[in-house]
């Protein structure tokens, strides 16, 4: 090969590399496109005011309602739920593999944990349904069959491991001289942890923390078995709601045809759910480089 | 009045006290999220263990609950993941070269970066609301196969990226710079030196992605894949279903006997990522000693 056919080659390769990489952010551009089309088309029928803050929502009725907020509603209530379990075991977790475990034990835990995270959603949907619904029926008085009790906590199962072992990095990162600085000024172990390493590792601990919920608003298939499929403004996590995304999946399921109002509708609660989980992970992002910055 | 016990001395009895508790209690929760994961298992291995039998992989879905099986659901996750795979890796391992080893600081490299890092933490329907859109009604494919396969591949991509990226960039430099000496030019290097070094670490990632992609179940319901499918999918054209779905076909109807259907379905599916995950861990063994 001559010099120059080489050189043409080493740019063509380079070229549809680049081509490869742009591609992502095709993607990106697609999904916003398809999103706001039918957004768009939905609020031409609906007003935006009356999908952002109307309180009933029965598009597949005969007498139809636009209002988002019992999905909304139910959106929160379960991923409140899953981050009330996995926000304090997660950085207990976190604290005691970082602080206290014997590095055999930490090697040995943290894959296990991470099992946790790669079970299919399906598989926490049946789990859920068929043996914590039932474990927590035992107890709770009133509990319904669809509620949003256990999937929230079945999903705070499955974000568990993601808060466990970024806040460990954040904890893992702090420099040690910090923590013998503690020790020198006469602080226990706990002190140490509690007062010293965790407010230093604060900011890439709350990164973990937003990613997480951002998660658990998207999850759907825990929701979709095990939650229920009635849209219902309320805090009661004892009674079956729809979550957003549980609500695609309703829809998705029926025979919808294309262009009608009621298909539009998943377009419009997906762009609200795009929007939401799309903010969080950008705060996820800005307090993990500011994390960086600190210790860098 | 002379002091018996020393102030400190109980303090401290407080505080060593205060220390084992948090230990304590870190190391309960761990156990806990152990059981958790123990009792996942368990409840689902006894529910459905007696089902599974050849003529459950073997048989198409049927009314009666006994008589269903999974073939038409296994055989469309095995052909929609290895389409996904043809489509996802050749893409997301060259969009991985170029920000790697060729990008550098530059602005446009940055935008790609970050952009990626983003379409990572996008909820999975959300892929599915874009095949709905794009490939299944302005491309025309139809609840295919292929429509379900390149949503899937969407999906996996910048995870794909990500862990090959992560890969690459374990490769020392020294390798590279050795290349260069020797006369190589820059895709040389790539090919030759830095790819085959990186191949175990790239082929853990895209074992990684696609045992996820495997396991969705949400974006391929938004497509409209079919929920009963009584035939093993033919070509890329079909219409077809995959596992996760089939399975929550069944944990959604009220009889028992289709919840230990679900459960024979799980465990199946559980096989398959523990078989793929199996299949990385021998490939990537394989290829670290060739490489020593």
């Amino acid at each position: 090969m001559t010099d120059r056919v080489r050189r043409l080659a080493e740019f063509a390769i380079e070229r549809t590399l680049f081509l490869c990489a742009a591609f992502s952010i095709l993607v990106t551009a697609g999904i916003i496109l398809v999103l706001l089309w039918e957004t768009a088309a939905f609020l031409g029928d609906v007003p935006l005011s009356e999908f952002l803050f109307g309180t009933v929502w029965t598009p597949l009725f005969y007498d139809k309602h636009f209002g988002v907020l019992p999905l909304v509603a139910g959106t929160l209530l379960a991923s409140a739920i899953a981050m009330a379990v996995a926000l304090p075991s997660g950085l207990l977790i976190a604290i005691y593999l970082s602080e206290y475990a014997a590095s055999p034990v930490r090697r040995a835990v943290r894959p296990v944990l991470e099992v946790l995270a790669g079970v299919p959603t399906v598989v926490y949907g049946y789990f859920a349904l068929q043996f914590m619904t039932p474990l927590l029926q035992s107890f709770v008085p009133g509990l319904a069959g669809f509620n949003a009790l256990s999937p929230g906590i079945v999903m705070g199962i499955m974000i568990l491991p993601m808060i466990s072992s970024l806040s460990e990095d954040a904890l893992h990162s702090v420099p040690n001289g910090l923590r013998e600085g503690a020790y020198a000024l006469g602080a226990t172990r706990m002190q140490t942890a509690l007062r010293v390493v965790v407010p230093a590792a604060f900011s890439g601990i709350s990164a973990a923390t937003v990613l997480a919920a951002s998660r658990a608003i998207g999850e759907t298939m825990i929701v979709a078995i095990a939650a229920g499929q009635q849209p219902r403004l309320t805090l009661d996590p004892r009674v079956p709601v729809e979550t957003m995304t549980a609500y695609i999946v309703q829809v998705s399921l029926g025979d919808t045809p294309t262009g009608t109002l009621e298909y539009r509708t998943i377009f419009a609660v997906g762009m609200l759910l795009f929007l939401s989980t799309f903010t969080l992970n950008l705060i996820s992002n800005w307090l993990r480089e500011r994390f960086r910055e600190e210790y860098a | 009045m002379t002091v018996l016990v020393h102030p400190d001395v109980s303090t401290r009895f407080l505080k060593r006290i205060g220390d084992r508790l948090l230990s304590a209690f870190g190391l309960l929760v761990t156990l806990l999220a152990l059981i958790a994961l123990g009792a996942l298992v368990y409840d689902i291995a006894s529910d459905g263990v007696g089902r599974l039998s050849w003529s459950f992989l073997t048989s198409y879905p049927s009314r009666r609950a006994q008589d269903a099986g999974i073939l038409p659901a296994l055989a469309g996750s095995l052909f929609v993941i290895s389409l996904t795979a043809l489509i996802a890796i050749p893409l997301g391992v060259s969009a991985a070269i170029y920000l790697e080893e060729y990008g550098g600081r530059g602005r446009v490299s940055r935008l790609i970066e970050v952009n990626i890092s983003n379409l990572a933490g996008v909820p999975s329907i959300i892929y599915g609301l874009l095949g709905l859109g794009l490939f299944v009604r302005v491309m025309g494919m139809e609840r295919s196969v292929l429509a379900g396969a390149s949503t899937l591949a969407l999906l996996a991509l910048p995870v794909i990226i990500l862990a090959t990226r992560e890969a690459l960039r374990a490769v020392p430099k020294s390798l590279r710079e050795a290349s260069y000496a020797l006369g190589a030019t820059k895709w040389q290097t790539v090919w030759h030196q830095v790819l085959p070094a990186a191949t175990p670490g790239v082929l853990t990632g895209l074992i990684l992605a696609l045992s996820r992609a495997v396991g969705e179940t949400a974006p391929l319901i938004t497509i409209g894949a079919l929920t009963y499918v009584p035939f093993v999918p033919t070509d890329v054209w079909s219409p077809f279903t995959v596992l996760p779905i089939q399975i929550f076909n069944w944990v959604s109807r009220p009889q028992a006997a289709f919840a230990h259907n679900a459960a024979a379905g799980i465990l199946v599916l559980l096989v398959l990522l523990l078989a793929m995950n199996a299949v990385a861990i021998v490939l990537r063994d394989r290829f670290q000693k060739r490489m020593a």
